[in-house]
């Protein structure tokens, strides 16, 4: 196979710009079949504007490849099910009939879940509702923003297990754009990190290194595992 | 003077098929948030109505041509400027109202605003009775694609779904639906019918199949025993008009009533169980 076939996705000089503003600019990166990649940065940094060019929904310059046959799931930051009487059977219906095997992926296996409503889900739940959604189709690669978003703290752990026991089984590729850097170290191999253009783009084990997280954030944050320590 | 039986039995018909059809189109809107946009858009239709009149042909078709072109301006308008349904709607409905109560002769101005079923023919009935029909599968047919674009329009968009084409369609149809209403209940109360039978089954319901149906079903409800509660009480006091918009609104509430208790005693029941 040659090198070229690994590369599940290739972007080169990829630049957004909304209502006359710069959201990104000169982007260039490339993502082999199986990496789990974190996308990090401060707010505003343009990290949901990167998916959306990545997924053709908003307009954009440059370059974006995926490799033949792909495909994507993907599970936005935030969906507005408050007033939404909807059951969690009904939702995952518009994918597929499949909804209990959906379910059993994400370790959601209560025999009546599928009849509760998506309104009453707490936060961890609703995620892990959404995984299941995107993972309906069977794609070869998960776009996932912030998978923690709106769940509790001892959770977010729990979730990105489950992230990467389904890479390890399915060899799926995950983009993730998140804010837990604590957790990107142990469970992503590769980190970009995005600042408008790209701060950074290399092993995510070397977020512990001094002076990355200054570089990415512009500002010191604090691992927890240090703060232990 | 009393209605004449056959009139009655027409209107009662229109009445359940609108009824279904609002109701479940309805139950969109409420999902939505544009309770106010059903209810403003009905009086869009006041100056197709008003020529109706004054010209003598069918009230309907100026009523229904008149919702039609707002319908697409308005969502023209939505794409261009991004403004919220509302806004755009509320801006148009006040300028239809005014130009419809200019050009409708004062006669007329009660039947147009309330509705007049003792007008309804068999040729009306059948013609509602089709619309109502064609509406509810039409709506049925895009009813998980608009109810996934307002879940996320980023999920609907990232599925290759239309949400623009989507909601144009959805647009007309609550359009189609409104300009059958108005005979039975004028273009003031008619957005009702979009509104509190959705709005009532919401308060009972735990997903989107039970939803869907109960806003039918209170919409037929509303109709059926606002027309009959109506010919009860104003059978002696018949003249050549019967409205019943009023009656309908008396019933669709109450019906809003009773679910809005059945919530407040379901949650009370569940807070009571919590140790």
């Amino acid at each position: 196979m040659s090198d070229q076939e690994l590369f599940i996705l290739e972007v080169t000089n990829l630049n957004v710009v909304l209502q006359n503003q710069v959201i990104l600019e000169n982007i260039n990166f490339k993502i082999r079949k199986g990496n789990l990649l974190a996308i990090v940065g401060p707010n505003g940094a343009g990290k949901t504007v990167l998916f959306k060019a990545l997924l053709n929904l908003i307009p954009h310059s440059g370059k974006v490849e995926w490799a033949k046959n792909v495909k994507i799931g993907y599970v936005p930051q935030e969906i507005s099910v408050k007033d939404v009487p909807i059951s969690v059977r009904e939702f995952l219906s518009y994918g597929d009939k499949y909804v209990e095997r959906a379910l059993s992926l994400v370790n959601l296996d209560d025999k009546n879940f599928a009849e509760k409503s998506l309104n009453e889900l707490s936060g961890g739940h609703l995620r892990r509702v959404l995984i299941a959604w995107a993972l309906m189709d069977e794609p070869n690669i998960l776009l996932f923003d912030e998978p923690t978003a709106g769940v509790d703290v001892g959770s977010e752990e729990s979730i990105f297990s489950m992230l990467n026991e389904l890479r390890k089984k399915s060899g799926i590729t995950m983009l993730l754009i998140t804010h837990d850097v604590h957790l990107v170290k142990e469970y992503t191999d590769l980190l970009l990190g995005l600042n408008k253009c790209i701060t950074y783009f290399g092993e995510s084990s070397k977020i512990t290194e001094p002076g990355l997280q200054q570089k990415i954030y512009g500002e010191q944050v604090c691992l927890i595992g240090d703060a232990e320590a | 003077m009393s209605l004449p039986i056959d009139t009655l039995i027409y209107s009662l018909i229109t009445g359940i098929f609108v009824g279904v059809a609002a109701g479940y189109l309805g139950s969109l809107m409420v999902l939505e948030r544009m309770s106010l946009v059903g209810d403003a858009l009905s009086h869009v239709a006041l100056p197709g109505l008003a020529l109706g009149y004054v010209y003598h042909f069918n009230q309907f078709i100026g009523a229904f041509a008149f919702l039609f072109i707002s319908a697409i301006i308005i969502w023209q308008l939505r794409r261009i400027t991004k403004l919220p349904f509302e806004t755009i709607v509320g801006a148009m409905f006040t300028l239809a109202l005014a130009i419809g109560i200019l050009i409708l002769p004062q006669v007329d101005l009660l039947e147009a605003l309330f509705g007049n079923i003792a007008s309804v023919s068999l040729t009306y009935t059948l013609a509602a009775v089709a619309c109502s029909i064609i509406a509810v599968i039409a709506t049925k047919l895009i009813y998980n694609r608009l109810v996934l674009g307002m879940i996320s329009e980023d999920l609907a968009l990232s599925k290759g779904i239309n949400i623009g084409r989507v909601n144009l369609i959805y647009l007309l149809l609550v359009s189609l639906i409104v300009a059958i209403g108005i005979q039975i209940t004028g273009t003031l109360l008619v957005g009702f019918l979009v509104i509190v039978p959705a709005a009532a089954a919401k308060s009972i319901s735990s997903n989107l199949k039970k939803y869907a149906i109960l806003s039918a079903v209170f919409g037929a409800g509303s109709t059926s025993i606002g027309i009959i509660a109506s010919t009860l009480i104003l059978r002696t006091t018949l003249e050549l008009t019967l409205i019943v918009g009023p009656f309908i609104v008396f019933s669709g509430l109450i019906i809003f009533i009773i679910t809005s208790i059945i919530k407040w005693r379901s949650s009370r029941l569940i807070l009571s169980r919590r140790p």
